[in-house]
């Protein structure tokens, strides 16, 4: 491996060098594992061996992913948070800046929060029951040839537990409880786009129903079993199918497959001094596949584009074939996009196996930084003066006051008396001096990249239009917690279920000129829904304006609640979801960014697309896959 | 559900209403300067963005609806961009207000004095206020007096200085700007002047609705206006106005603000300062111009007793609820919000039952004193006894008065009234109480308690026969806007009673459909809400069932034997009105030779009205009512009875189908309906 994950001081070579700047810039606070950490590597390859890679080793996605990450929870097994025996709030393992870190405000900013208190503790089952896990039902036939093929598969009851959820909260609350549905009965391990040929066709063949699986960070119920699936269900595991197949530097494309995850393909790019610059907040652990498959977006898509901007070429297996491209020009205008009937299909048409992505060199400089607002409105109005003049940075988000206090209970320990003096006076400068109200102020955070001296003069330019509607820039040191609270978000997930705290996130996209409409009402619906459920803690309701774009912005809620007292707190925390995304649709907002619908948001496709959309989607579905193969029966 | 918000407090039984304060009582026993120049400091909206009311002007005038506006015009009239701009500038400055504490505090000061003079107290609902000040924090808050007098306004902001609330920004009418010193006193109180009718003008559209939806989306101040859109003369609510509810719906509507809460109040006044005022207006003797020297003439009014005044304060109702489910909000998504368009016909459906809602609110928290119940009784014996009245003096004993009281309150309770009865007193003290403060109407002589109708017949000998019966009927027409006050509870059982009587059969099918008729008839009438004829048909059933007054049969209905006396008083309440209608329908035919037109209406109908009283063939001098004369020739346009042609540069006519108001007038009359009404289902 290149850079050791020791902090990275002064090691190896000017490649390495470069790589491991690139690896900072990734997220800020990600560590790479450390050499030989995944080691569990089974399968060889057995692609065609004149293929070129890149590179080959150091991936983080074993076969057996439960060995690595949770199985009933976000991430690492090693990385969590917990409350020490003195009360304090720490991250644990050695994966993250923050891993190992003692963070002392989370406590009192959380039981202030949410009326949670560390006494009452709602601990998860410890151990999946694999005898909860229902026995497979397996069809013969198929499992037969597919021996006969030589592709590795398994039917144990966790690695067919582990694929039969995403990340939802009503899927982990699941877990947690070790209530486990209908599962995957097997799960394959395919190691190139000719084993996906081969499996697709046996699942033909024999009846199966096959459900594609990439990262397994779904947040639209999108990876559930239909429970009325009769069929033998059969989850295909792309983990393995994670090379770089070419890398070609006059044309600036890499040719990937689908199964890299994102902090693999970054890292392999880096090597070679090029990046995607698609970073999805869940790019620790979701797959190329996955992003294609959804329509995903990447925080710095203002500068490198979302996902469809990025793909030059997808190659897609499916009941009737593989559906592919002949060239790989820039544009084409030759009828509708075929690629755009793959980009949000879901998994529904097939298994999206090789991909050619636009790659950039890395960038030379990049720089965080902060803007302090008076309000929310002054700081819509701001970003919204930024798209409106094309300037916006790799990065530009606006976390509302709710968020900003959060991020604050997020600040580690500080080293010295001087730093936390330094704090205070920030703070007085900022609340007193400028008279900024403590309980309205925002932050936007900001992300530049380039060339050094664009990267300041772009910095100065953000900062001038920032000043108009009254901000002040607050340092970088914000800017970097607050995109590293994007990263933790997930894990602090897990910290509140164990003390009756459940919380979810939801997205959606929205015109300039509802922007603040849609974050006030769907904020106050959240508030009065759980109210009205009975809910006797008032909730955490939070927004944040993560992207903007020339017509509109897309916003980001937090919400979370302290479920004690509730005897069907999933239940409530649905219908809360419900009810807000009944609003955020009747406030002009979008059904999804980037999430996409699954089956959590699939009743209102048809008002969201009309009956004809539904029709026309309809119509491809059953000319591709007339047998429902692909029938984890999302979107439709 | 969202009738239920509304209509929360139908039955008292259910829930007892909330107690009433005097607010005077305090006045009275302290200094009214100290409380004029008091701490003031009331809770404010928690999203309010503090701004000043020249802040407001410059906000609307940079608004994308004014700009957008402001260009079509002047795209259409050719007019620069800048005149249309100061074109606006000078609406708004005729239009807005000039909200400040001061002359607030000289009104408080003034009003003290006047009210300890005039009324024997102010009573409110302090349950009411709380809600009030709860909703003012949580949302923009719209509030809706009813309208009975000039004094509205001013009590209300009077009210909310004093409770430490929110002062409200109130709609005026343009007529008031004429007073001038007044006028401007009002404005720094927080009146703003809307022109009265201003159809075409779309630039004064744009300032007005923007300024209106600007003061509430900021939530600056409460929004304050009358949904009757002017005073009823009458005492019945009149039909909602929906104008300005659409404009403050609207910021919910487009997603602009979480919620509006909208406060139905309710302000009973025991005696109404324009009593008699409103009767010649109705009788056709214009109203006195509003200027600052009318009002110091009018000052004798001081000199009396006007008894109390009830201000409920009633249940706040969501916007937001009230259109759940009735209303696709995302139908403004496609199109920006700042283009005017008509609102679609769902959100004018929606408008417009909402209105009907809130003003049964309304109606339903008015607190009715034990007069309303003597006048109805008395006026019900007038009409009985007519003609032995004028031989023998007439009039009812007080014994008599006392026990019709006694009974008539029983009933009104069972039917949820809001009574106002002081249960310790005896009743005969009650009655006499009442009937001294009202000593203009009704006069005692020998244990009979007389319609003071007498006196122009003394001294009458320089009148003639017509300005006899008109000063008459200017007694009549003041007791009957004190019955009307109850009207809104015996409606829809008096609406039963009458089709009981005039469907000729018992059948549940015949009686709904005969109620029905009669409904749609009076719909211009009283306040009964659009599609609700199945329901106000139930809620009848049950109100006479429940008083034993009926019986449900299988399907038919049966008056019971006790029941008599019930509908005996429930039809005679809507006999004036049936009769009304009737001579309406009558004059209509007969001079629908003639080109009669809109404006010449009301004089001619009311000659022919006159006629037909003094020679004996109507009872009821209440017809002469200009308000039911207009309601029933609108009710017959509605039906398609009657249509208005309009001609170039000529005043419109009226052009009347002749067969089908006659029809309608044989209908009203007792005869089986021809044309039955298609049958609903029950």
């Amino acid at each position: 491996m290149a850079s050791s994950s020791s902090g990275g001081s002064g090691s190896g070579s000017e490649m390495q060098r470069t790589a491991q700047h690139r690896i900072s810039v990734i997220a800020g606070h990600l560590r790479r594992p450390a050499e030989g950490d995944v080691a569990v590597r089974a399968e060889e390859c057995k692609a065609p061996q004149s293929r070129l890679e890149a590179s080959g080793d150091g991936r983080t996605v074993p076969m057996k992913r439960h060995e690595v990450m949770k199985w009933n929870g976000w991430g690492y097994s090693d990385s969590r948070f917990l409350f020490n025996k003195k009360g304090q709030a720490e991250f644990t393992g050695k994966r993250y800046k923050l891993s190992g870190m003692i963070l002392p405000a989370l406590k009192d900013w959380f039981e202030g929060t949410f009326g949670a208190s560390l006494q009452h503790k709602s601990p998860a089952t410890p151990l999946l029951n694999t005898s909860a896990v229902q026995a497979p039902t397996l069809n013969q036939d198929f499992v037969e040839e597919l021996k006969s093929i030589g592709v590795p598969f398994s039917h144990e009851a966790e690695d067919r537990a582990f694929r039969g959820h995403g990340h939802c909260l009503h899927e982990i609350f699941a877990l947690r409880e070790g209530k486990i549905g209908r599962v995957p009965d097997m799960v394959v391990w395919p190691n190139c786009h000719n084993d996906v040929e081969k499996i697709v066709a046996l699942a033909c063949k024999h009846n199966v129903c096959l459900i594609p699986y990439g990262g397994g960070t779904s947040v639209s119920s999108a990876l559930e079993c239909p429970p009325e699936e009769t069929r033998s269900i059969v989850s295909l595991d792309t983990s393995q199918m994670n090379r770089i197949l070419w890398i070609d530097e006059k044309n600036l494309t890499a040719h990937v497959e689908a199964g890299i995850i994102g902090q693999d393909l970054e890292r392999l790019l880096n090597e070679s001094g090029y990046c995607t610059g698609h970073e999805p907040d869940s790019m620790e652990f979701s797959s190329l596949g996955g992003w294609v498959s959804t329509r995903a977006s990447g925080m710095k898509k203002n500068i490198y584009g979302n996902i469809e901007d990025l793909v030059v070429h997808i190659k897609m297996v499916t009941p009737q074939g593989v559906i592919e491209k002949s060239c790989q020009g820039p544009r084409m205008s030759t009828g509708p996009d075929i690629h755009h009937f793959i980009l949000g299909s879901e998994g529904t048409l097939g298994v999206v196996t090789e991909v050619t992505m636009k790659i950039r060199p890395v960038p030379e400089y990049q720089k965080y930084g902060s803007v302090v607002f008076p309000n929310f409105e002054q700081g819509v109005a701001c970003l919204r003066e930024v798209a409106k003049q094309r300037c916006a940075p790799a990065s530009i988000r606006l976390m509302d006051n709710e968020q900003f206090m959060f991020g604050h209970a997020l600040k580690p320990q500080v080293s010295s008396i001087f730093t936390s003096f330094l704090d205070g006076l920030k703070k007085f400068y900022i609340t007193k001096f400028k008279g900024f109200d403590p309980s309205r102020l925002c932050v936007a955070t900001l992300l530049f990249e380039g060339n050094r001296e664009k990267v300041l003069q772009h910095e100065k330019q953000v900062y001038d239009i920032a000043a108009k509607f009254g901000g002040l820039a607050a340092g970088e040191d914000n800017g970097q917690r607050g995109y590293m609270l994007t990263f933790v978000i997930a894990y602090l997930r897990d910290l509140g279920m164990d003390y009756y705290v459940i919380a979810e996130s939801f997205e959606t996209s929205v015109p300039w000129d509802r922007v603040l409409d849609v974050c006030r009402n769907v904020k106050a619906r959240v508030v009065r829904e759980c109210k009205d459920k009975g809910v006797q803690f008032s909730p955490l309701s939070s927004c944040r304006v993560t992207q903007t774009y020339d017509a509109g912005a897309c916003v980001y809620f937090y919400f979370a609640f302290n479920y004690r007292g509730l005897s069907d707190p999933v239940h409530v925390y649905e219908q809360v979801e419900h009810a807000a995304r009944e609003e955020i649709l009747a406030n002009g907002g979008s059904l999804s960014h980037h999430h996409g619908v699954g089956k959590l948001r699939k009743e209102w496709m048809r008002e969201t697309v009309s009956e004809v959309g539904v029709g026309m989607l309809q119509s491809v579905k059953d000319y591709v896959d007339p047998k429902n193969i692909f029938g984890n029966r999302n979107l439709l | 559900m969202a009738s239920e918000a509304v209509c929360s407090h139908r039955d008292p039984m259910l829930k007892k209403r909330d107690d009433f304060e005097d607010i005077l009582e305090e006045r009275r026993n302290s200094s009214d300067l100290r409380y004029a120049l008091k701490c003031y400091t009331p809770v404010l909206y928690k999203q309010l963005t503090p701004c000043t009311a020249s802040d407001l002007k410059n906000m609307v005038l940079c608004s994308t609806q004014v700009h957008f506006v402001i260009a079509q015009v002047s795209k259409e009239t050719g007019a620069a961009p800048e005149e249309v701009q100061a074109e606006a500038s000078s609406i708004l400055e005729e239009m807005a207000h000039r909200l400040q504490l001061g002359p607030i505090r000289f009104f408080a000061f003034v009003l003290c004095k006047v009210f300890k003079t005039l009324f024997r107290s102010v009573c409110v609902n302090e349950e009411g206020i709380q809600r009030l000040q709860q909703s003012i924090h949580e949302h923009p808050v719209v509030l809706l007096p009813s309208h009975r007098s000039y004094m509205d306004f001013l009590l209300m902001s009077y009210i909310l200085y004093t409770y430490d609330l929110a002062l409200p920004v109130i709609a005026a009418g343009m007529d008031f700007m004429g007073m001038k010193i007044l006028g401007e006193m009002l404005r720094m109180s927080g009146a703003f002047f809307i022109r009265r009718s201003f159809g075409g003008d779309k630039l004064y559209w744009a300032v007005f609705s923007e300024y209106v939806r600007t003061m509430l989306k900021t939530g600056f101040a409460p929004v304050e206006f009358f949904l009757e859109g002017t005073r009823s003369r009458t005492s019945k609510s009149l039909t909602p106005k929906l104008g300005l509810l659409n404009i403050v719906m609207e910021p919910f509507l487009k997603g602009e603000v979480f919620d509006v809460a909208l406060v139905p109040v309710s302000i009973s006044y025991e005696r109404i300062l324009e009593e008699s005022l409103y009767a010649r207006e109705l009788l056709g003797v214009p109203k006195p111009k509003e200027s600052t020297s009318g009002l110091f003439k009018a000052r004798k009014v001081l000199s009396e007793n006007y008894g109390s005044i009830h201000v409920y304060f009633g249940q706040p109702v969501s916007v937001r609820s009230l259109a759940e489910g009735r209303v696709q909000r995302g139908q403004f998504n496609l199109i920006p919000r700042h283009i005017p368009r008509r609102p679609s016909e769902d959100v004018q459906g929606f408008v417009n039952d909402s209105a009907y809602q809130l003003l049964r609110a309304q109606e339903e928290n008015m607190v009715l004193k034990p007069w309303v119940l003597l006048s109805s009784l008395l006026l019900q014996n007038h009409h009985q006894n007519q003609n032995q009245n004028q031989r023998r003096g007439g009039g009812m004993m007080m014994e008599e008065l006392s026990e019709g009281a006694v009974w008539l309150r029983e009933l009104c309770r069972q039917y949820g009234a809001f009574l106002h009865w002081p249960d310790h007193v005896p009743p005969a003290e009650v009655v006499s109480s009442s009937l001294d403060l009202h000593r203009g109407l009704v006069t005692i002589s020998d244990g009979r308690v007389h319609l003071n109708l007498g006196h122009g017949a003394q001294k009458g000998a320089g009148l003639t026969a017509e300005e006899e019966l008109l000063s008459q009927a200017v007694i009549i027409l003041s007791c009957a806007s004190y019955r009307n006050q109850a009207l809104h509870v015996f409606v829809r059982p008096a609406l039963l009673a009458t089709a009981l009587q005039a469907a000729g059969s018992a059948h549940k099918q015949d009686v709904f459909n005969t109620f029905n008729f009669l409904r749609n008839m009076f719909a211009n009438e009283f306040i009964l809400c659009p599609g609700a004829a199945v329901q106000d048909f139930e809620e009848a059933c049950f109100l006479l069932m429940k008083t034993g007054v009926v019986l449900m049969e299988q399907e038919e209905v049966l008056v019971t034997e006790n029941g008599h006396r019930t509908i005996t008083f429930l039809t005679s309440i809507l006999d004036p009105f049936l009769q009304g209608y009737q001579v309406v329908c009558r004059f209509l035919c007969e001079a629908s030779t003639e080109s009669l037109t809109e404006a010449q209406f009301v004089p001619a109908v009311r000659t022919f009205i006159v006629r037909l009283l003094l020679s004996g063939r109507l009872r009821y001098s209440e017809v002469l009512s200009s308000d039911l004369q207009k309601n029933a020739l609108a009710a017959l346009q509605r039906l398609g009875a009657v249509h208005k042609l309009k001609r170039e540069a000529e005043p419109a006519t009226l052009k009347v189908n002749t067969v089908m108001v006659n029809s309608l007038e044989d209908t009203l009359g007792g005869k089986l309906p021809t044309v039955k009404p298609v049958a609903s289902r029950l």
